[in-house]
């Protein structure tokens, strides 16, 4: 039934489409190549539907829309409303880098990104198979047009290629999963699928199957080992705004579906999609932290952190259900996605430090490029030092937390294999440490190549600061994201 | 706000000011402000050890809130006799060292000062942490001021030696992380050390816990064989980093012995006691005969070093009131004889640029006043009755005799090597002809240095002649940390 309450479900996402369209056409009418008014709609849009999320998730309901389709929980406008604030400061971040690039001609850029957050929104409540594919391919299908952007510029467009090329396949994995599961259950709706299996009149092998192919295209999704080629080369590839774009915000989205997908639907099957996620994480930690240190560019080194910060992501997940009990869920998942916020806030500040020192023709990629960075500008080497620490796991910075919240859940299972895993990832990040180090070593103790200082407008500065200054608070005062979290989860798993 | 809070935030504060400063034009500014926070947040510390009541081992200035409520974790700060003395030394180590860096430092003036004061509340805050996450995070968050500090200011080879520094502990304090998540889920949710001291824990467990306590304090502190890290972070880090190091960083690892591994594994701590032991006895003879051959003073510095921290752990795990309560003294007279130690090189480094042994020789001739006071620490780093140096390793070494005849006797022929290596790095330095047109050149110590080297050089004195209020604060502490070590914790 499509009444008044379906509706009211799918608002914010209903406004954000209708201002994504509004901000193509009055793109039109912009000559300005700056596209300041583009810029200033795109960002009072953005910060109006952030606000509609949190005053929908502070109400805490948990309502279902349009048959079951969509969800509007919590959860989910938690995570819909930090991706809308990570794409808004992922803007505000890429204008000045992509009008020295001349990426702002057509103002696409505004655009795609609105409509890459719709499809991020729509992955995100998506109830149905099918809802959450489309949404997943109106996102992907955004980024691969960003990624694109600089159409003259080889190098991206390579990158564009190789992201389109393995992106579309692994679309098709997820979709072949999909449609086995919905020939196995006979149904694409969430949480009849889950019924079916639950019932165990279903053919054990069949789901199996369907999951080992709905696991992997995840896994490429969010880059974790051994579907993570594609990573490195569009991270690195692709103009800095565009990288941001996608390991930024999306890492939400591809949360939230981790959590529609195998937790919401295919709970029954976690005896076996937590052993595959427990090789993919042992895989992404080992080979993320690995590659990381022969790297000498950065954005590369960090696409190669990003895979072994997936690693933790996914460890969060495979301690959720031991022996088929579920006590522990709540506290896995919740560990996850405080992880993966983390994480997003971290990676922000991070790529924000690097656009900022690119300037027209100098892209401020390598290593070498941070050399003495203190000197030039102790406010962004502190605030990229900051982000650092957080990602090796340093205290009191967030990142310290999200990895604490992991391994606890991992040692609350009480297993031997599980506390052996957390060992394991806790080696890893020690390897981790060091090229983390090696980045703080450059800035810090390395003599700077020019003398120039760093400049950036009012606005850049402002929320860079604001982005470094919050890993370091939320790492003094993590309680209020963590409980945000717990509820969420606790309240997804009521539902 | 209470006074432990107080004694942490206070430098922190005034750290992160410092921070906001920026060109090195404003140092003389920076400088003045560095050391109005040191020195008042020093004042903060003395009202601790005038309003310690004596006698009772319960945790004192306490102080407890809710920090995050997920994993249960609070902010529970508070001193028993074992950590009280450890809090007014390192806010007056940080008086020191901020004098230290006077006219030294002149780049990035007030990151230097800053970094040495948000160090000293780090420091503050894992002395008086009593809640598993809040103990970690100050002794893990210690680790980036130190990193910055070594590979800003250091020497030559300052990039090596700040990673080897950084991971090395970083490698322990990981497995530590391990091992505190493991008491908070057996303990049913809770953070809370006092706690863990009375949770029965099968062999098995507290055997692997031990030995997770134990690689993130034996690295630390740093006990034989892995100490090979503090050489070669002495030998690169600036002055200020070296004092601060010897002095206060390498007491968080033995305190940790003293917090952790004791009271949490009694069993696992008696039945590898005697592990303990003969590495902390390697650590006090190999060691100290290694310091001997040393040909730069800073290295022989360190390596003394290592082996007076071998005095503190050999005391810990002889377990009897004279050795344990005999290391913690050790531990603090050695905060102010290795800072004096290493001050003393940094002024002849200021003045010549070199730190090899054979490059001096007769300092004492052109630098009287300086070698009066670089004698009266070498003797108390040799363990001359009279100074801090004595007290403590005499304790240990009664406590050890008590124990076990042999392993008193081993310790105390270590005095010998001491002595040893001491008087003859000052023979080599100070006394004799001057050698060359380097020495000849020096001019003594000005206001400021007399300043630095008069403090410690009260402290040491008033240390060893008069050891009273350094032992009774302890007493009641170590006697009740000992009973509880006595009990078996097997269910």
């Amino acid at each position: 039934m499509m009444d008044n309450s379906s509706w009211m479900t799918m608002y914010p996402e209903i406004v954000l489409l209708v201002m994504a369209c509004v901000v193509t056409l009055a793109d039109l009418f912009v000559k300005s190549t700056k596209r300041t008014a583009t810029y200033v709609l795109t960002l009072v849009s953005l910060g109006g539907v952030a606000l509609l999320h949190a005053v929908y998730a502070d109400a805490g309901q948990t309502l279902y829309g349009f048959g079951r389709m969509v969800v509007s929980d919590p959860m989910g406008h938690w995570l819909k409303c930090f991706a809308t604030i990570a794409v808004m400061v992922t803007l505000v971040y890429s204008r000045p880098y992509a009008a020295d690039r001349d990426m702002l001609r057509g103002g696409e850029i505004f655009s795609l990104s609105l409509f890459a957050l719709l499809g991020m929104s729509m992955m995100i409540s998506g109830q149905n198979f099918i809802v959450i594919y489309l949404g997943l391919e109106l996102l992907t299908l955004s980024s691969y047009a960003l990624v694109a952007l600089r159409r003259d510029h080889t190098q991206a467009s390579e990158a564009a290629m190789k992201y389109f090329v393995l992106g579309a396949m692994a679309s098709g994995f997820l979709l072949y999963g999909m449609s086995m599961m919905y020939g196995a259950t006979g149904s694409l709706e969430l949480s009849a699928v889950l019924k079916a299996i639950a019932s165990g009149q279903v053919n054990h092998q069949v789901l199996v199957f369907g999951l080992v192919f709905i696991v992997a295209g995840l896994a490429f999704k969010i880059g974790a080992v051994p579907f993570h080629m594609w990573i490195p080369d569009v991270y690195q590839g692709a103009p800095t705004a565009a990288t941001l774009m996608i390991g930024g915000a999306p890492k939400l989205a591809a949360f939230a579906i981790l959590v529609r997908l195998l937790v919401e639907g295919l709970l029954p099957l976690a005896f076996d999609w937590q052993q595959m996620l427990a090789l993919l994480a042992i895989g992404s930690l080992l080979m993320g932290n690995l590659a990381a240190i022969a790297q000498t560019n950065l954005k590369r080194m960090l696409a190669y952190s990003t895979i072994s910060q997936m690693g933790f992501v996914l460890l969060g997940f495979v301690a959720g259900v031991i022996n088929g009990e579920t006590t522990l869920a709540a506290n896995a998942y919740s560990s996850a996605m405080f992880y993966m916020v983390s994480y997003v806030l971290t990676t922000l500040a991070a790529f924000g430090v690097i656009m900022l020192l690119a300037r027209q023709g100098f892209e401020s990629e390598e290593i070498t490029d941070l050399a003495g960075l203190n000197q030039r500008s102790p406010l962004y080497a502190g605030v990229m030092a900051i982000c650092l620490f957080s990602m090796a796991g340093i205290p009191p910075m967030v990142g310290f937390y999200a990895k604490l919240s992991v391994l606890q859940s991992l040692v609350a299972s009480g297993q031997g294999f599980y506390i052996g895993l957390a060992i394991f990832a806790v080696i890893m990040s020690l390897i981790g440490a060091f090229y983390y180090l090696r980045v703080v070593k450059v800035m810090y103790f390395d003599e700077p190549v020019t003398a120039t200082t760093v400049s950036a407008s009012l606005d850049v500065r402002l929320v860079l600061s604001t982005n470094g200054l919050l890993v370091l608070l939320l790492g003094i005062f993590p309680g209020a994201l963590m409980a945000l979290c717990a509820d969420s989860i606790v309240r997804m798993l009521a539902a | 706000m209470g006074l432990l809070s107080l004694a942490i935030w206070m430098p922190i504060a005034f750290g992160v000011v410092l921070l906001a400063f920026g060109r090195d034009s404003q140092a003389g500014a920076v400088r003045w402000l560095a050391l109005v926070g040191a020195i008042a947040s020093f004042l903060v510390t003395l009202p601790l050890i005038s309003g310690f009541q004596l006698g009772s081992s319960a945790m004192q200035f306490v102080e407890k809130a809710m920090w995050f409520e997920r994993f249960n974790v609070h902010y529970h700060l508070g001193v028993d006799g074992i950590s009280l003395w450890l809090v007014p030394l390192t806010a007056f180590i940080n008086v020191v060292v901020v004098i230290a860096g006077w006219e030294v430092i002149t780049r990035k003036v007030n990151q230097y000062m800053a970094a040495f004061l948000i160090l000293s509340g780090l420091m503050i805050g894992v002395f008086s942490a009593l809640d598993g996450i809040l103990f970690y995070v100050f002794f893990e968050a210690t680790l980036i001021p130190m990193y910055l500090i070594i590979g800003i200011w250091g020497g030559p080879n300052k990039i090596y030696a700040a990673f080897k520094f950084f991971l090395y502990t970083l490698l322990g304090s990981l497995l530590m992380l391990i091992a505190l998540i493991y008491l908070y889920v057996t303990s049913g949710g809770s953070f809370d050390i006092l706690t863990w001291h009375k949770l029965p824990l099968s062999g098995s467990v507290q055997t692997l816990l031990f030995f997770a306590f134990f690689a993130a304090f034996a690295v630390k502190v740093p006990m034989w064989p892995v100490h090979t890290w503090l050489p070669d972070v002495h030998v690169e880090a600036p002055t200020g980093g070296s004092a601060v190091l010897a002095a206060i960083m390498l007491k968080l690892g033995a305190y940790g012995f003293l917090r952790f591994s004791m009271p949490i594994a009694p069993d696992a701590a008696r039945e590898w006691g005697m592990l303990i032991i003969v590495l902390s006895l390697v650590a006090v003879i190999y060691v100290g005969l290694v310091a001997m051959v040393q040909q730069d003073m800073k290295k022989l510095v360190a390596y003394s070093s290592v082996a007076h921290m071998g005095f503190v752990t050999l005391g810990f795990f002889i377990f009897n009131p004279l050795g344990v309560s005999g290391a913690i003294v050790q531990m603090i007279a050695h905060g102010f004889v290795s800072a004096a130690m290493f001050l003393c090189i940094g002024v002849l480094y200021d003045r010549v640029h070199s730190r090899e042994i054979a490059s001096y020789g007769g300092v004492v001739n052109t630098m009287p006043k300086f070698a009066a006071f670089a004698l009266l620490f070498a003797m108390a780093n040799a363990g001359l009755p009279g100074t801090a140096g004595f007290v403590g390793e005499w304790m240990v070494i009664l406590g050890a005799v008590k124990a076990n005849f042999w392993i008193g006797l081993l310790a105390a022929s270590a005095l010998i090597f001491g002595a040893a290596y001491t008087l003859w790095m000052f023979k080599r330095v100070y006394l004799g002809p001057v050698t060359n047109e380097d020495v000849k050149g020096l001019v003594d110590i000005n206001a400021r240095e007399f300043l630095m080297l008069s403090l410690l050089a009260v402290a040491v004195l008033y240390m060893g002649i008069y050891p009273k209020p350094f032992t009774d604060v302890m007493d009641a502490s170590v006697m009740d940390l000992l009973k509880h070590v006595a009990v078996s914790k097997l269910p």
